[in-house]
């Protein structure tokens, strides 16, 4: 029974890990960009909730999906700043890289600036605990779980049904060709980092929910470990990020009560290692051959 | 040894400078007292809330006549949090003739500055410097804040005469010598006054998600669950507590001081049954108390917290004992330091054989949005 609670805690917390993969792994597939200021925009999406219902005292339902647009807005306006005309220029990957971590940097440092390093207190919805026979569970561990796999249907459907979907399945698979056929890739571009933005924020708003509190530097470690779970699931695969994210976070729970609780981050970084020498393209990664 | 000789020669070239700046000037009109304080960096603001504190009481000291008939003349230096820019400032004061230290502030570089202090016979004393093995350091190295283990103690006692707690868990940080402090004086006394402890959980440093731990505390219904960790991490866990339906009792240490900052007003029901140990009473009535609070927030736009209470009653404890010494010479100060009986505060402050203090802890609870402090309370 204990192991059963341990893993849907494990769940809970990987569904987080998932919603941010997912964002990770869709900007990688359209433009092979690792987008290291990605964990910030789950800061940012905090942040947005704590301003406008702590600090304004509107309700949930306006705060949320305010922090929703504001997110996917702040993911276009860093496309648009910060990596777009590296992008049209075929600018080497180290730049996007650097240029990546320069805005990261940026963002955490101007929310200091404005909002000072003091973690700030939050809580969104109201947390009870719901006995399922001897299985005590919180409710914020339920939402999330169910949250991550509405988000990741509507995602696929997204991807697959619809124009926009399909635009951003060829501009992955061949930018130069989809240009081509009248597809609009900068537009795609875009609209990839306001959905994967999007995506943050909700995983923002799961995050706050479950651990109410929020401060500059919280999306390093999250970004990083979510970072991890698109590389285990297979960067560029959308199924793959949320396997990645419940494998991870799964792999945590497990660890923390079976092993060590210092060693928990060490052994989840491990398990990326030994993917990386076993699989290195990750659980649901397609092996795609170098085009010469 | 060459080192050595170097700065003996340096050190001899600053005292004969000294020497003659003397002929010209009588700098002997000041009693100089040295300050160590991280007034930068990370921990910058238990710095500024010691240095702060000591500048106010100085200063007080100073209007009512200063001691030994002189004015007491305070420098303080900021070493950033770092011990061996601590040790580097410790150095410079003491070429600048100081007679007592007031400092360090944190752990670590205070008991770097205790070891040299202690060669020198430097007077010292750390007002919140909470690791045991300071004060060990030399005959001359005093502490007016708790050790770490004397929370862990009173709190084990405190749950079980005074809330009939008859089993407790633990869950601490086990990279912050603080909560390993506190966790492992907490189950030893536990034990001795036959409680059972029935979970004994860590966490790494920076974790945000304790469910895991919680969960497996959860099973076992102990009646008081002990987070000896600072603020932010206990509304964080306080929260998660409460989503998993544990309704233990919680306890803590001074760390807690300033948790309901971090505490959002919709959540504020986690701390309904809360309860740790404060080294002040923020709420008392004491018209000292009220006046250095309000001369405090006027002069420095910033809330008191427990490092400046600490700070101001160690001036004036060091104060007195100048004065009591009737000069400035090392072993009478430190002797009489020995001796203090102050009323501070802090409460009345005596030191004991391992000169750290012997006084009495505030019980502090919440009541909705506030502290509330229950009771005085100490153990042997």
């Amino acid at each position: 029974m204990d192991f059963t609670t341990h893993v849907i805690n494990g769940l809970g917390l990987g569904s987080i890990y998932a919603l941010v993969a997912l964002g990770y792994s869709m900007v990688y597939g359209i433009v092979q960009l690792i987008n290291f200021a990605h964990g910030d925009i789950i800061m940012v999406g905090g942040y947005s909730v704590y301003l406008i219902m702590v600090m304004n005292g509107l309700p949930a339902w306006i705060a949320i999906p305010a922090s929703l647009i504001i997110c996917a807005v702040m993911g276009m306006l860093i496309e648009r700043i910060a990596y777009h005309r590296l992008l049209v220029h075929n600018a080497a990957r180290i730049s996007l890289l650097i240029t990546a971590l320069g805005v990261s940097m940026f963002l955490q440092n101007s929310f200091m600036l404005l909002f000072g390093s003091e973690p700030k207190a939050m809580s969104i919805f109201d947390s009870q605990p719901i006995n399922l026979g001897s299985l005590v569970l919180d409710f914020s561990t339920l939402l999330n779980i169910s949250v991550s796999v509405v988000m990741m249907i509507g995602l696929q459907l997204l991807v697959n049904k619809t124009k926009i979907g399909k635009a951003m399945q060829a501009t992955s698979e061949d930018a130069g060709a989809a240009k081509l056929m009248g597809i609009n890739t900068n537009n795609v571009v875009l609209f990839t980092f306001a959905v994967g933005s999007a995506l943050a924020a909700v995983g923002a708003v799961l995050y706050c929910n479950t651990y109410p509190q929020i401060k500059p530097d919280m999306g390093n470690l999250l970004g990083l470990k979510a970072f991890v779970a698109a590389v285990l699931g297979g960067i560029g695969s959308i199924p793959g990020a949320m396997l990645g994210g419940y494998a991870l976070g799964v792999a945590e729970s497990l660890t923390k009560a079976y092993i060590s609780t210092r060693l928990t981050d060490a052994i989840v970084f491990s398990i990326l290692i030994l993917m990386l020498l076993v699989k290195p393209t990750g659980l649901m990664g397609k092996n795609r051959k170098e085009k010469v | 040894m060459k080192k050595m000789r170097i700065v003996s020669l340096l050190m001899v070239a600053v005292m004969l400078t000294g020497a003659f700046a003397g002929c010209k000037s009588k700098k002997s009109d000041t009693i100089k007292i040295g300050g160590l304080a991280p007034l930068t960096g990370g921990v910058a603001q238990y710095g500024q809330a010691v240095d702060n504190a000591v500048k106010i009481a100085i200063e007080e000291i100073n209007a009512k006549g200063g001691v030994l008939g002189k004015q007491i003349e305070y420098k303080s230096v900021d070493e950033k949090g770092d011990p061996t820019e601590a040790v580097n400032a410790y150095y410079s004061l003491a070429e600048e003739g100081i007679v007592a230290l007031i400092g360090d502030v944190t752990s670590k570089p205070s008991k770097s500055v205790a070891e040299k202090a202690a060669e020198d016979n430097m007077p010292m004393i750390t007002p919140s410097g909470s690791e045991e093995s300071i004060t060990a350091s030399g005959t001359n190295v005093f502490r007016t804040c708790f050790i770490d283990p004397y929370q862990g103690k009173l709190m084990a006692t405190y749950a079980n005469k005074e809330l009939g707690a008859k089993s407790a868990a633990i869950l601490f940080d086990t990279g912050d010598p603080y909560s390993t402090g506190i966790a492992d004086a907490f189950e030893d006394t536990a034990k001795a006054l036959g409680m059972t402890v029935t979970n004994n959980e860590g966490y790494a440093s920076g974790s945000t998600d304790f469910k895991t731990q919680l969960t497996k505390i959860q099973k076992s219904k102990p009646d008081v669950l002990l987070l000896p960790v600072y603020y932010s991490d206990v509304a964080l866990i306080a929260a998660q507590a409460k989503q998993l339906g544990i309704t233990a009792k919680l306890l803590g240490g001074d760390g807690w001081a300033g948790v309901l900052n971090q505490i959002d007003e919709n959540n504020i029901d986690v701390l309904a049954n809360a309860y740790f140990c404060n080294q002040f009473d923020p709420t008392s009535t004491d018209q000292e108390m009220q006046d250095f609070l309000k001369k405090y927030r006027e002069r420095y736009d910033a809330e008191p917290i427990m490092f400046s209470v600490l700070g101001y009653d160690t001036a004036y404890i060091l104060a007195a004992a100048i004065e009591k010494a009737g000069s400035t010479d090392a072993d009478k100060i430190i002797a009489e330091l020995n001796k203090t009986d102050y009323d501070g505060l802090t409460g009345k402050t005596v030191f004991n054989e391992k000169r750290n203090p012997v006084r009495q802890a505030y019980i502090t609870t919440f009541d909705g949005k506030k502290e509330k402090v229950l009771q005085s309370y100490s153990v042997d």
